[in-house]
């Protein structure tokens, strides 16, 4: 399962603005379906956010993040054109990506 | 003799041109090795257990900017940023999320990069009302800020 990611980077003066919304479940594992069998845990575990080929900021993800989920980070040195990309792992092993270029 | 000598070089030379090429083939993943996973941290199941796991318990400090909301109506996604101070807590190269009442307190860690802002912004799910805490390490040291969020409606039952 390739999810995809709506992303947005703006420039704001000094800044780049990154806004990454992700489609995922981000099951937690403790949850039980009408049948009363527990549904598996499901959830991002590892996000990275890259601006051309440097990683700007990786993060670890438990399932206490929401599902689809948001996030925003902001970063120096980016110019309007250069390509930002964020990417996810699952812990199934389901991967995500989305590519944008600064505005 | 020369000819075992001979071998080895050219099986290291290899060696080493496989362990260069694959590093160039997996750019990105090879930067997400920057700071690996605490596991202990994330499979706490107490507040205090989570800290301790992530290195040492934090000090309180004014320069860590929490904000999350007083109430939330949905427990499942409840709106948090970080931001840090950088005249009073420089350096900054990670920044952890905990939510005290859920089953495993760590929601989430960040490593930062410099030249990063330390900002963020995501979504967590608060299974109960009790407290957020935004704990960061700067120059190796680790600093908190916590907010109690009164929930109406839980986030983790769903």
């Amino acid at each position: 399962m390739a999810g995809r990611i709506k992303i947005r980077a703006q420039k704001k003066g000094e800044l780049t603005e990154v806004k990454a919304l992700m489609r995922h479940p981000m099951e937690t594992g403790m949850r039980k379906d009408q049948a009363g069998e527990s549904i598996p845990a499901h959830f991002i575990t590892e996000v990275a956010v890259l601006h051309g080929d440097q990683t700007v900021m990786q993060a670890h993800w438990g399932a206490a993040v929401s599902a689809n989920p948001f996030l925003g980070v902001r970063f120096q040195g980016g110019q309007s054109g250069d390509a930002v990309r964020v990417v996810w792992t699952d812990n199934q092993g389901g991967t995500g990506e989305g590519e944008t270029t600064i505005r | 003799m020369n000819d075992t000598i001979k071998g080895r070089v050219s099986r290291r030379r290899l060696l080493n041109w496989a362990a260069a090429l694959g590093a160039l083939m997996t750019l990105p993943a090879r930067a997400w090795a920057t700071g690996s996973r605490p596991e202990t941290a994330f499979d706490a199941t107490a507040l205090d257990q989570a800290l301790m796991a992530l290195g040492q318990t934090p000090t309180r400090h004014e320069g860590v900017i929490f904000t999350t909301p007083d109430i939330a109506e949905n427990g499942a996604v409840v709106p948090i940023r970080v931001e840090v101070d950088q005249t009073v807590l420089p350096n900054v190269s990670k920044v952890s999320v905990l939510v005290e009442m859920n089953p495993n307190p760590l929601a989430a860690v960040f490593d930062i990069a410099p030249g990063t802002e330390v900002y963020i912004e995501t979504r967590v799910k608060v299974a109960q009302t009790g407290n957020l805490y935004a704990v960061v390490e700067s120059d190796g040291q680790l600093f908190m800020a916590s907010r109690e969020t009164k929930v109406t409606l839980g986030g983790c039952g769903g």
